[in-house]
């Protein structure tokens, strides 16, 4: 695809991770995302992990505000964004330090030598300089004066130095794109749009990029270049995608497909901020979006707006999701679709604003007070972020309740190739609002009646105001089964508490039966939800390359959980349940089906790597093992 | 979703129309009834179809009141009907929203909502029922009980300011801004009549009497025998006096503060002239903060009534734009608009 070609042959590989690492203001997620996308347009398959820091900007060459991505490229499916890179691009010793350790022996370490003076090693509290003091011999390490070519090729272009010193990552860029053979059409073509009213920006940056894909070529410090073929995906359009647009899109299309105008209410909260934005630019879809006053004016505002009529939905993270309980109650009460978008990050309280964790699914579950079941949805990919989202809205209006989606920090900045849908077939969502009164009295004249049920889905009418004959009145007060009128009688309410908790349950009749990827004789099952699938399947995929039978399933609804579930968890002899929390989900598998599941935990702000959870799921042999030696 | 009303003519409508079967159950002797059969008595007249009509609320003993409106309504948690409408008004302009909220429902809990709502200006009508007191808790002192209030949680007197209403109003960039009491439902009715033809957020605080734990808190200015001389009516375009014969008014002196003076004094010619469309809130908020409480000459009426563009309308004119753009939205194309690649 490249037009500029290359003398040395380049090598293959099937697979390679990157890590571009530096200041938070080196612009390192900028490069990490250029370099996806042209290794996107080549066919690859790809997933990114953006790792950065909460501060906005820490002390430039600090430990603190380094801030990196990692892309992972392969010429097959793959699931993670990688455990470990084979290369790290660090743009400063601070940059260096904070990752090293995260690379295999035999990694490349490429560094911005210029960076690597007396004041940053001090700052990234280095008392040697490790290029220089053989720290890092398990590496092989590039030394390369990003800073100072930058600053050389960029001179003429009208641009002040401190500015021209700006444009390196672009020169990283092009030095890791010639490296990879990448095309630079694409990025060049990207520098032009996107700085097209900067053109001191622009050509510095162009420059920049070109200088590093030249050096590559022409410096002989590296052996070869490589290459990493187009990955054989079904066959279709796909396009690359975090998993806040595809819940923002997922949005939109649940909106198409109900006819049902949307409204977001919602407050800025990192990681979930990015769906709002992304829904802002879509007005001409008859989307309103609403920055409220706080946490509970987001959730109330979409509450008001569900009762009139709109898809309501409430985006955001943990500290928001404390704050709408009281407003999820009320919706349970009112028995009115709206749709909970919690992108969870690591807690407690502030906790951990940009890294991600899966610890919110008791809140889910459990967090409001009385009985007040809600069902709840999870995405597992950044791409599976539209169905489920689509899920969670489709849920939300046939049952008429509130519904909870749970996505996370790493689906949410995190990327995959998404197979476009063929929009034909989207599931098509029926508001079926009430058009007429529902009761006849005695002396037959008609009533509206705003708690008379559906008698298979439990439903109650939804009827926006706007209706003569219609009329009435609701509230977060008990009230009487079918009249909605409110009564305090313990008969009625506990009557009601059943209804409530029934409808939600009945929901398991609603939704497909657990999948699972089974293989013949397996006696083991890894199981888990939301983001620590691909995680998961690696783990798994390597077991299986050892010869050993294992099963995975994932859960996208849980609650209520699909109803075959407990007849599939019954049939292993060992069930692991792997989560980004102390281990929730399989307290929720133990009370529900009374199966011994063995809970695999971590809590470090970063997925699952493959090869841990591979030594998770190999325990479980050994355990296997070690009870049949017991009984023979 | 929109309701187009067909251009048949309303058919009329009767008090009773908009009064539902449930029984009022506030004390007997409340104040809230009063305010009840002002609106439901005002409703008919204002010509407006009853299924277009929300009364949304909080929690308190005023938050009741939506279940006696035979309307379509909502009684939510405590504080944030402003929120709720918010949603609610802003998807649906073809509805009449009004919020029914009271002293510590809008001005404790939800004081966040009542602010932002106002200086978005959301086209909703909220009525504030000040008793000055919780009553629904059973007696507790409110943010607008007096200093020193004894109350069941304030034994030795409360040490708070209280809030006032209109000036917190005022302050939060309202556009419409009345006050009246519960004791004279003509006055009542044609406040609520000026807050609903308003467009954008309307805010009336009505005097309400609590008669079980905090009885006669107005008295002083609103009983009949002291209205004359303690309750001073604002007309727009007329000068401000009050008094059995009109012999009291108000003048505004060189450093911008607000007197009361014998007429007969200074002559009617040199009194204020009220203003309501006034673009600065100064001499508003000075007319709102005439009286430090109910027990000096207070001034009732319509404050402030400016126009502002209205939040809800705003919100579908950039939709309209948008959409006269790019085009209706087609999500097949928004799937394809971003960088994609095929395979296969
Ligand atoms: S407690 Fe006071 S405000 Fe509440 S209903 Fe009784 S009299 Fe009215």
């Amino acid at each position: 695809m490249s037009e500029t070609t290359n003398d040395s042959p380049s090598e293959v590989l099937d697979r390679v991770v990157i890590r571009f690492a530096g200041d938070s203001g080196d612009g390192m997620q900028l490069t990490g995302d250029r370099f996806t996308a042209s290794s996107a347009l080549l066919g690859n398959a790809l997933a990114t992990f953006p790792d950065f820091p909460a501060e906005i900007r820490a002390p430039a060459g600090s430990l603190a505000g380094v801030s990196a991505f990692q892309v992972h490229i392969s010429d097959h499916d793959i699931s993670t964004a990688g455990d470990a890179p084979n290369v790290l691009v660090a743009m400063n010793p601070a940059a260096l330090r904070a990752n090293v350790a995260l690379l295999p022996n035999g990694a490349t370490i490429i560094v911005n030598e210029d960076a690597f003076d007396e004041r940053n090693l001090a700052k990234a509290g280095y008392e040697s300089n490790p290029l220089g003091d053989g720290s890092l011999s398990a590496f092989t390490v590039y030394e390369v004066p990003m800073t100072s070519i930058t600053t050389e090729v960029t001179k003429d272009a009208g641009v002040k130095p401190r500015d021209a010193e700006r444009s390196k990552n672009f020169f990283a860029l092009g030095l890791i794109s010639w490296l990879y053979t990448r095309p630079v059409e694409a990025t060049q073509k990207w520098i032009e749009q996107r700085y097209a009213d900067k053109p001191l920006v622009l050509e510095a940056n162009r420059r920049a990029f070109m200088a590093g894909f030249h050096f590559g070529e022409t410096v002989e410090l590296f052996e070869s270049n490589y290459e990493v073929r187009p990955a054989e995906l079904e066959p279709g359009e796909y396009m690359n995608v975090t998993g806040n647009t595809a819940t923002a899109w997922g949005l939109i299309a649940a909106s198409v497909t109900s006819g049902l105008d949307l409204f977001l209410g919602t407050y800025p909260i990192t990681p979930a901020s990015d769906i709002l934005h992304e829904l802002s630019k879509h007005k001409n879809f008859g989307v309103r979006t609403f920055q409220a006053e706080d946490e509970i004016s987001g959730i109330g505002s979409a509450l008001g707006a569900a009762f009139g009529g709109a898809l309501g939905v409430t985006t955001t993270s943990g500290p928001g999701m404390d704050l709408k309980a009281e407003m999820m109650g009320l919706a349970v009460s009112l028995e009115l679709p709206l749709l909970i978008i919690d992108v969870q990050r690591g807690g407690p309280s502030t906790g951990l604003p940009t890294k991600t964790e899966q610890a919110d699914l008791m809140l889910a579950m459990y967090g409001r007070h009385g009985e007040s079941p809600v069902p709840i949805v999870a995405a597992r990919t950044p791409a599976h972020c539209f169905e489920a989202t689509l899920e969670a809205a489709r849920l939300a209006v046939k049952y008429r309740t509130p519904v909870i989606l749970l996505t996370d920090g790493y689906l949410a900045n995190g990327t995959e190739p998404w197979r476009l849908p063929d929009v034909a077939t989207l599931p098509v969502i029926e508001p079926n609002f009430a058009t007429e009164p529902n009761h006849q009295e005695e002396d037959g004249s008609t009533r509206f009646w705003p708690y008379l049920r559906d008698p298979e889905t439990l439903a109650r009418p939804w009827a926006p105001p706007g209706l003569a004959g219609l009329e009435h009145r609701i509230g977060g007060l008990e009230k009487q089964d079918g009249t909605g009128n409110v009564v305090y009688d313990g008969a009625n309410h506990e009557k009601m508490t059943r209804l409530r908790a029934a409808k939600v349950a009945g929901i398991a009749r609603d939704i497909p039966p657990t999948e699972v990827d089974a293989q013949d004789g397996a006696e083991v099952l890894v199981i888990g939800w939301g983001s620590t699938y691909g995680a998961i399947a690696a783990g798994v995929q390597r077991i299986r390359a050892r010869g050993l039978a294992v099963d995975q399933a994932h859960l996208t609804h849980l609650n209520p959980f699909p109803a075959d579930l407990g007849a599939i968890l019954s049939r292993y002899k060992r069930v692991l349940v792997p989560e980004v929390n102390t281990g929730q989900l399989s307290r929720l598998l133990r009370a529900e089906y009374l199966v011994d599941a063995v809970s695999f935990t971590q809590m470090q702000g970063v997925p699952f790597r493959a090869a841990d959870m591979e030594a998770a799921i190999a325990a479980q042999f050994e355990h296997l093992n070690e009870s049949a030696e017991e009984l023979s | 979703m929109t309701v187009t009303n067909e251009p048949v003519p309303v058919p009329l409508t009767t008090r009773k129309d908009w009064s539902s079967d449930q029984e009022v159950r506030w004390c007997p002797g409340c104040g809230d009834y009063s305010i009840l059969a002002a609106v439901q008595m005002l409703m008919p007249e204002l010509n407006v179809p009853l299924e277009s009509t929300v009364f949304l609320s909080g929690i308190g003993c005023a938050a009741r009141f939506p279940y006696y409106m035979n309307t379509y309504g909502m009684h939510s948690i405590h504080g944030r009907a402003p929120a709720i409408a918010t949603g609610l008004a802003t998807t649906r302009p073809d509805l009449d929203v009004w919020v029914v909220t009271g002293d510590g429902d809008a001005l404790s809990i939800g004081g966040n909502h009542l602010i932002h709502a106002l200086r978005r200006n959301v086209n909703i009508t909220i009525l504030l029922f000040n008793n000055q007191i919780y009553g629904l808790t059973k007696g507790q002192y409110s943010p607008t009980s007096e200093v020193a209030k004894v109350t069941k949680s304030t034994p030795f007197g409360s040490l708070e300011q209280p809030f006032n209403p209109l000036s917190l109003a005022i302050g939060a960039e309202a556009t419409f801004v009345a006050r009246t009491h519960d004791m004279d439902r003509k006055h009542m009715m044609e406040t609520f009549r000026r807050a609903h033809a308003h467009r954008g957020a309307s805010f009336v605080e009505i005097y309400q009497n609590c008669n079980v734990f905090n009885d006669g808190a107005f008295e002083q200015i609103t009983g009949k025998e002291n209205r004359s001389n303690m309750l001073v009516p604002l007309t727009h375009g007329e000068p401000i006096r009050f008094g059995e014969d009109g012999e009291r008014g108000l003048v505004l002196r060189p450093d911008g503060t607000v007197e009361i003076v014998d007429v007969a004094s200074v002559g009617v010619e040199n009194l204020l002239v009220h203003d309501e469309h006034r673009d600065n809130p100064g001499l508003a908020f000075q007319l709102s903060h005439l009286a430090r409480g109910p027990f000096e000459p207070t001034p009732i009426g319509v404050f402030r009534d400016v126009e502002r563009p209205e939040y809800g309308e705003q919100m579908a004119e950039q939709i309209e734009a948008a959409t006269e753009r790019r085009g209706v939205g087609d999500f097949a194309k928004l799937l394809r608009s971003g960088s994609t690649w095929t395979v296969g």
